[in-house]
């Protein structure tokens, strides 16, 4: 039998007490507890909630298509995967970084410093942390949901261009935003644009607006349902000028090269073909380039990266004289019969200029002197005229300033003038400067498109309508940007007849003769080192490439009023009769063309740009 | 000895408040399960449970306690063994061997064990003559409760062996422990606690630094804090709603339908179901005490302090980890985890407290 029961005493109520008020205490202070986190720090707490269970993300807009003439597609997206980050997602950066990292196989400092560049932007911004997420990529991120939630797969559309550098100049590529634009408040972080070329001056259009999806996960980083949905805008599609067949003609014709082609229609301003060389593969930069790209393209002396046919600027040499006697038609300089005997040489303000021609060309009229591009002749020409109606007419013609065409970055060209070189160099201009100038040798500098438009002009009797490469299909901004300088019916009617016989009357450009197509044109040799030095050192070809003269030939067809206009520049390409052969397959392929008959059926369907525009 | 008693004598406020708690967590193991295919249907097995422990209760209640006191030191051995059993063939889950299965039920012999070690301490402690404890008597209960202690933490199961701590407090604070002991007893303590970190496993370690600062390892068992007072916090005053939830629902609760129930009750009821649920374990509790006051010899004041010392030791632990205020542990909520052998046990130990309350007016 239990034998406590025998001797009953009662424990000290006083320390049950004790256990009562212990047992308030804990309760009071569970209760405080709650009231922390429930109360106090309740919308503190309901947010990370939220950022548990609610991910956004993005849905990327595809960039617009870049359509040419005949709405065949030239540039256009594929899908592929890349490996994003999301910092509102992030747990831990100390300890999750150093995972992805190793995960990844990314430099950490590089994370970090890719990290710092979107510190201003919204936590919700996807970073991309790799392009072309591998096998291995979409194992590691898929194995680390539940640990990693801020690492995500995102599908993107990646530019794809036409490969071996086919129109890079023209279409130009994209690349993640800069730090500075970013700062200009347009874009947001990361955004991919326009970095060159079209991409870059129709980027407003081309660009669409990334839409994104809010959705619920749970804690495995599954989605267990759509919270909303906000629907991307794809970019537009741009329509251009080019004509696919003129610029592979051209592309061809400058394979190998380093040069420019540039074809456009001066009735319309649009621009037919537009290449560069050498060139370089914008594909590389829809991926991130590794620097050793970057560098190998930034590096190299025959800068693949410019586009020579807008920011070239080269002495034209003799097709500059195409200018000249507009200038002096226009002024009646040849209203009484003029000509000059050329013996190769002349002597002006006591000093010898002479002919390409050591042998002279006998006695020269106008005609005869733009045919053979009797230097002599235009001496003669520019002392007569001065140097102040030279660059008066040059510029009123469109030189020394932008044609306005729509690529980004376009070079201006120089007409020098006396109050030019007193702002530029503080000297006074020297008559024999003039005498140089008048053969487009000199300080003249202009690029190829400036040559195309200013001659196109001139055929076209003085009106110069803007180059473009967008499409304007109704013709709809022709009048606001066609510039009239009308010329005298007789200029026009000599010129044009004197650059055919450049092409068809055994001239400088004899080769870019084609049966039955009224092809004229006018060759330009640049000299890199005067003909002096030129006697002294011997022929340079063989030793010292970079000393070859550059090769100018501007072609049309027809002669008047002409529909295509084609600039060659060649780079050390010797004398401008070797520039010609190559305007020559540019003008074959565009007639060629034009014969297989009308516009493509399909043309008509495929949109406009006005049309996208609205 | 046989004298009649009636269930009319039950403690029906203590019930009704028990009952309540039981409402409470089984709508919330539905609104934790229902969702999911694996665990749906937890809150009916849960029913079952309480069923099982309602009858238990009932026949403890019946049975006299001091019946139990007489066979305090076979109750003891009984345990003992149990839990020698656990260490020999329990069955291993997630490499703590805590289970003992008899008969295709598995069975959380330290559940039960604590309760032989509150009869036993009873059974002892009321046997001493002195106004005061001595000495010697602080070293045998400290013997009889560090056995079972030392068993149960060899599972390894720190949690409930610590359970045992404030029953033997408790125990010897009743009945007459002098000041001097205790003053020495925490100084002890204090001493002896940075030594025990050795003797910790690695993830019970990793479980205290997360204690003491959540987020230097939000990965791992500090992540389960951070997410419980995620749940907690986002339920604000009114809470989500039952089965509205985002960390209950979408799992971000771990082990919410047992150890971080409150949790998902917090967010889905908010601070006033909270304040309900504590109001209802203070009620309790308070009763408890009451009961221990009342209690009819020093045996019954022993046991029903010790059942109330039990609860109260658990409902700090398990809802002071759910709010960040104690470090993780696998002690559950009593009443309101999902749990059998937990639940079962909480009701015994009750049917303990409703036997001593039911003899109150006996033999006075």
């Amino acid at each position: 039998m239990y034998s406590g029961l025998g001797n009953e005493r009662k424990v000290a109520t006083r320390r049950l007490a004790i256990l009562r008020y212990a047992t308030i205490a804990g309760v009071l202070l569970l209760l405080i507890g709650f009231w922390r986190l429930q109360i106090v720090r309740s919308s503190y707490y309901a947010t990370l909630a939220g950022r548990n269970c609610i991910r956004t993300l993005p849905i990327m807009a595809p960039r617009g298509l870049i359509l040419d003439h005949d709405a065949h597609v030239l540039v256009d997206n594929y899908p592929s995967f890349s490996v994003i980050l999301v910092r509102e997602h992030m747990r831990d950066p100390e300890e999750s970084l150093a995972a992805i990292a190793h995960g990844l196989r990314l430099d950490r400092a590089w994370l970090e410093e890719r990290l710092e560049e979107f510190r201003n932007a919204a936590p919700y911004h996807p970073i991309v942390l790799k392009d072309e997420a591998t096998l291995a990529d979409i194992a590691y991120i898929e194995a680390h949901r539940t640990d990693l939630p801020e690492i995500e797969l995102l599908m993107m559309h990646r530019r794809r261009y036409p490969p071996h550098g086919f129109g890079a100049h023209l279409f130009g590529y994209v690349g993640e935003v800069s730090k500075h634009e970013v700062a200009g408040g347009q874009y947001n972080p990361g955004a991919v644009v326009g970095k060159l070329g079209l991409e870059r001056r129709y980027n407003e259009i081309l660009m669409g607006r990334d839409g994104q999806r809010r959705v619920l996960v749970d804690s495995r980083g599954r989605e267990v349902g759509r919270l909303d949905y906000e629907q991307p805008i794809p970019g537009r599609p741009i329509r251009l000028t080019i004509d696919s067949d003129v610029q592979l003609a051209a592309e061809r014709v400058l394979e190998g090269r380093q040069g420019a082609v540039v074809a456009l229609n001066p009735r319309t301003g649009d621009i037919l073909a537009l290449v560069s060389r050498p060139a370089f593969d914008p594909n590389l930069f829809a991926v991130r380039m590794s620097p050793q790209d970057w560098q190998q393209l930034t590096d190299d002396y025959r800068k693949p990266l410019l586009n020579r046919v807008t920011q070239a600027q080269l002495a034209p040499g003799s097709v500059f004289k195409i200018i000249v006697a507009t200038a002096a038609l226009e002024e009646g300089l040849f209203d009484k019969p003029f000509t000059v005997r050329c013996t190769g040489t002349a002597h002006h303000y006591g000093r010898a200029f002479r002919c390409w021609r050591p042998e002279g060309h006998g006695q020269v009229d106008l005609h005869k002197a733009i045919v053979e591009s009797c230097d002599i002749f235009f001496y003669e020409v520019g002392k007569r005229l001065g140097i102040e109606r030279i660059a008066y007419y040059a510029q009123k013609l469109g030189l020394g300033g932008p044609t306005g065409v729509d690529l980004p970055s376009e070079a201006r060209g120089l007409v020098p003038s006396p109050g030019w070189k007193q702002r530029a160099h503080q000297e006074a201009w020297w008559p024999g400067d003039t005498i140089s100038v008048a053969v487009g040798q000199g300080p003249v500098i202009v690029t190829p498109l400036q040559l195309a438009y200013v001659l196109g002009g001139i055929a076209s009797g003085g009106v110069l309508v803007r180059p473009h490469l967008l499409l304007d299909s109704d013709n709809r901004n022709r009048e606001a940007t066609t510039y009239r300088f009308p010329l005298k019916e007789g200029t026009v009617r000599e010129l044009t007849d004197a650059m055919w016989g450049v092409v068809n009357e055994g001239g400088t450009g004899a080769v870019a003769r084609l049966p039955e197509i009224d092809v004229a044109g006018k060759t330009g040799t640049t000299q890199l080192v005067g003909y002096d030095t030129l006697r002294r050192i011997g022929s340079p070809s063989s030793r010292q490439p970079q000393l070859v003269d550059n090769a100018w030939f501007v072609g049309m067809a027809p002669r008047r009023n002409p529909e295509i206009v084609v600039t060659v520049l060649l780079e050390h390409g010797g004398h401008g009769a070797a520039a010609a052969p190559l305007a020559r397959e540019v003008i074959r392929a565009y007639y060629e063309k034009k014969n297989r008959g009308g516009p493509p059926q399909y043309a008509q369907r495929s949109p406009s740009n006005q049309a996208q525009r609205d | 000895m046989a004298r009649s008693v009636s269930y009319r004598e039950l403690d029906w406020f203590l019930f009704v408040c028990v009952l309540l708690i039981c409402v409470l967590g089984v709508s919330e193991i539905y609104s934790t399960t229902q969702s999911s295919p694996r665990f749906a249907g937890m809150h009916l097995r849960q029913v079952l449970w309480l069923g099982l422990g309602l009858a238990a209760m009932f026949l403890l209640a019946r049975l006299d306690y001091h019946i139990l006191l007489d066979y305090a030191f076979w109750v003891y051995l009984a345990a003992l063994a149990g839990l020698v059993a656990v260490l020999l063939v329990g069955k291993e889950v997630f490499g703590a061997r805590r289970w003992l299965e008899i008969g295709g039920i598995n069975i959380q012999v330290s559940e039960v064990a604590k309760l032989a070690i509150i009869i036993t301490l009873a059974r002892y402690l009321s046997e001493v003559r002195s106004e005061r404890l001595r000495f010697s008597d602080l070293v045998k209960v400290g013997l009889l409760a560090g056995a079972a202690m030392i068993l149960i933490a060899a599972q390894p199961d720190l949690g409930t062996a610590l359970t045992l701590i404030p029953i033997l407090a408790t125990g010897i604070f009743l009945a007459g422990l002098k000041w001097k002991h205790m003053a020495a007893l925490v100084l002890i303590a204090l001493l002896v606690l940075p030594g025990t970190w050795h003797l910790l496993r690695p993830y019970q370690r990793e479980r205290l630094v997360t204690f003491l600062n959540p987020r230097q390892s939000p990965r791992h068992s500090g992540y389960q804090v951070l997410q419980s007072q995620i749940a907690v916090g986002s339920g604000g005053f009114w809470g989500k709603g039952m089965e509205k939830g985002s960390q209950n629902q979408l799992g971000f609760i771990p082990v919410r339908h047992a150890e971080f129930i409150m949790a998902a009750y917090a967010e889905e009821q908010g601070f006033a179901g909270v304040l309900l649920s504590l109001l209802l374990y203070l009620m309790l509790l308070l009763r408890l005490v009451y009961n221990a006051e009342t209690a009819p010899d020093r045996a019954g004041t022993l046991i029903v302090a010790g059942v109330a010392s039990l609860l109260l030791f658990h409902l700090l632990v398990n809802v002071g980890m759910v709010i960040g205020f104690m470090p993780v542990t696998g002690l559950p909520l009593p009443l309101m985890s999902y749990g059998g052998s937990a639940t079962i046990s909480t009701w015994m130990a009750l049917g303990l407290v409703m036997s001593v309350r039911m003899r109150r007016f006996v033999n006075l």
